[in-house]
């Protein structure tokens, strides 16, 4: 409690930003329902974006070269009450998160209105506002049992964000709940390895059960703790063998729940992977190194090449960039399994680039179901010729999909590539050429459709409103825009990715004990595997 | 449920007495076992007894489907507004010492008090609204619709 400094000064409104980021969005939810008028549940959705927005752009300014910001929920000093702790690699993520948000939701108004009817405009923004605040929060606390609340938050409403679609597809609701029931199975994988990491250090503050199990080192509920979380979070990455909720629920969803669900929320789950890896546990563990080697590069490549070639064969243009989101996380696994700076690197750029990709391409998709009611190849036939521009952002955001360059894609894989020979696995640089071929073929087969096919009749004549087609056009020149100009991309990234690799939370010489850097030689995979190795030290801590 | 005379009665003598339980629950909730989750399904019990026995329109008349999804809203507002009201006054989100700054026992006193409210109000609003959803459920779709 904070009674020892009764009458401290009065904070301004800039020390509350983290928080604020946060309870902004939360706040609105609730605020749309009490209300309940349909013709303000939209407006102040978007108010609350754009501010979250402001906010997370305040925020990355602050930490983009390193450093990191702390916030002590309820005056309750970090260790013991809940902290928001934000630092170059989670300022990015909000920055992702609420500028996706920004941009899709005026995509949303026409597209929402369409597709699900204004009659549930009001809880449906709600529940997108409930949605957008737990991935912010999933991303900015420091708090490992918050992480689990903000998941819930987020993934709860994200099962009715999906099962909204129902109004058009019934199968809708058979895919939200089969995410339900998986995406509880991750949540408590992932509840019962934050469990054992309390039963074995006593505390939930992440940068403080990081000290501790630097301090004690791992024992084999510690390495428990850790398989239990990467099986849970690997369900709501869709890490491959876990990925089967994915494509049904992105293929029935509403386009602009799809468009903000790819962007944002397996990032999100990506991040607290990231999270785990580096800042609680450390790579100086064997059984991470291993788990890095032997479970994430053959699951990565399976992901690159097995959800690619499935890519390519379907029928439905929305449901091949669903294979494609599943192929593209394998990229950005692969990249942390190469345990280095650029390796690192490369997968926070492509949780952005890619972002940003699927968004400006599930957006393209929405547009034809608006003017078509569907997204099969066989009904959108020539619709690239008969809505120019909405083509040629689907063109664009293929092209980055497949990683040309110029484009934000080329950048995150040639990032990749560096990587992997900065390791020595040469034959990894040649798997991802190799499977961008097959994103190539999976592209062009729907470009072939879109463009080269003839229309089926001359009912659609225009690119669809000005309302998604601003969003579309400002999410396509990003996609090249950070294609060619990397600097708030990559050098956000490759901090986070520095501190990453430092160890505990962005604030490396200060809390991790004296003898620890020496023992954590940047970690190569050579140097890697040495500290820690089998032998668990017999006592099973605390209890 | 007209013929039951016996349960009928006891229902409406009832209903209140759980209503007052529920608010002793909530408010004594800092002295004794107790707090908003708690007083919040006693307080939807009453309702749901109330429905059960008097039919879902009956219950729908007193406690209309659209109040109670701005109820539970309305208490999550309360949650959250007592956090933005400690920052307004210069401390941290949720620092409850903001409301007595000279005796901060007091203002821990005050801020749990606010902020269970809060947590009561909403879980009446779900409680209910999700007995409202089973008992007001729809006959399930046809084939014909999948």
């Amino acid at each position: 409690m904070a009674t020892a400094e009764v009458a401290v000064a009065s904070k301004t409104l800039a020390d509350h930003l983290p928080v604020l980021q946060v309870v902004v969005p939360l706040v609105t939810s609730p605020l749309i329902v009490v209300i309940g008028v349909r013709s303000l549940a939209w407006p102040l959705a978007f108010i609350a974006s754009v501010i979250a927005f402001i906010i997370s752009c305040l925020l990355l300014y602050q930490v983009i070269d390193g450093g990191f910001i702390s916030y002590a929920i309820g005056g309750w000093a970090p260790p013991l009450g809940i902290e928001y702790r934000v630092d170059a690699t989670n300022a990015l993520l909000l920055f992702l998160i609420s500028g996706i948000s920004v941009i899709g939701l005026p995509y949303a108004l026409t597209s929402i209105r369409f597709e699900i009817g204004a009659k549930n405009e009001t809880l449906f923004y709600a529940c997108y506002l409930l949605c957008f605040t737990g991935l912010l929060g999933v991303v900015i606390t420091g708090d490992a049992f918050n992480i689990f609340v903000f998941l819930e938050i987020s993934s709860l409403s994200t099962y009715v964000l999906v099962a909204q679609g129902a109004i058009r597809d019934k199968r809708a609701l058979t895919a939200a709940y089969d995410y339900l029931i998986m995406g509880t199975i991750g949540a408590t994988f992932f509840v019962i390895g934050i469990g054992m990491l309390y039963m074995s250090t006593g505390t939930l503050n992440l940068a403080d059960i990081a000290d501790r199990i630097a301090d004690q080192g791992s024992n084999r509920t510690i390495r428990a703790a850790f398989a239990f979380i990467v099986v849970g979070m690997g369900l709501k990455v869709a890490l491959v063998p876990l990925h089967l909720w994915l494509p049904n629920a992105y293929t029935f969803a509403p386009s602009a729940v799809t468009v903000f669900l790819a962007a944002t929320s397996t990032k999100a789950a990506v991040y607290v992977l990231l999270r785990f890896m580096f800042s609680v546990y450390h790579p100086s563990f064997i059984f991470e190194v291993n788990t890095l080697y032997f479970i994430f590069i053959p699951f990565a490549l399976l992901a690159m090449f097995a959800a690619s070639f499935v890519a390519i064969f379907q029928s439905d243009f929305k449901r091949m960039l669903a294979y494609s989101s599943i192929a593209q996380i394998g990229y950005m696994l692969m990249g942390i399994a190469m345990l280095n700076v650029a390796g690192l690197t490369s997968t926070i750029v492509h949780m952005f680039n890619h972002g940003i990709t699927k968004a400006v391409l599930f957006m393209g998709v929405g547009a034809f179901v608006l003017k078509v009611g569907s997204s099969f190849y066989d009904s959108i036939h020539g619709l690239g010729r008969r809505m120019p521009i909405t083509g040629a952002c689907i063109v664009i955001g293929g092209l980055s999909l497949i990683g040309v360059p110029g484009t934000a894609g080329f950048i995150s894989k040639w990032m990749l590539m560096q990587a992997a020979f900065e390791n020595g696995f040469w034959w990894i640089a040649v798997l991802v050429v190799l499977s961008s071929l097959l994103a190539v073929a999976y592209v062009w087969r729907a470009l072939d459709v879109i463009y080269l096919k003839a229309p089926l009749d001359d009912s659609v004549t225009r690119d669809p409103p000005l309302t998604m087609l601003i969003p579309m056009i400002i999410l396509a020149v990003a996609c090249v825009w950070f294609g060619i100009d990397t600097t708030i991309s990559i050098g956000a990234a490759s901090t986070a990715a520095e501190s990453l690799l430092n160890g505990s939370f962005g604030m490396m010489p200060t809390e991790i004990p004296a003898e620890m850097p020496a023992e954590v030689p940047a970690p190569t995979i050579e140097s890697a595997p040495e500290p820690e190795t089998a032998p668990a030290p017999a006592p099973t801590e605390s209890q | 449920m007209e013929h039951h005379l016996i349960l009928r009665v006891v229902t409406k003598l009832l209903a209140s007495t759980i209503i007052l339980f529920a608010l002793y629950v909530q408010f004594h909730g800092d002295y004794s076992p107790g707090g908003g989750f708690q007083a919040g399904v006693i307080m939807a019990a009453a309702f749901i007894l109330y429905g059960l026995i008097f039919g879902l329109d009956t219950v729908q008349r007193v406690f209309p489907p659209k109040f109670v999804h701005r109820l539970l809203a309305f208490g999550l507002l309360i949650y959250l507004v007592t956090g933005i009201l400690s920052l307004l006054l210069g401390f941290n989100y949720l620092d409850y010492n903001a409301f007595d700054p000279q005796h901060p026992s007091h203002g821990q006193h005050l801020g749990i008090l606010a902020v269970e409210f809060g947590v009561g109000v909403t879980v009446t609003g779900v409680m209910v609204a999700i007995y409202y959803a089973f008992a007001g459920r729809s006959p399930p779709v046809d084939d014909e619709d999948w």
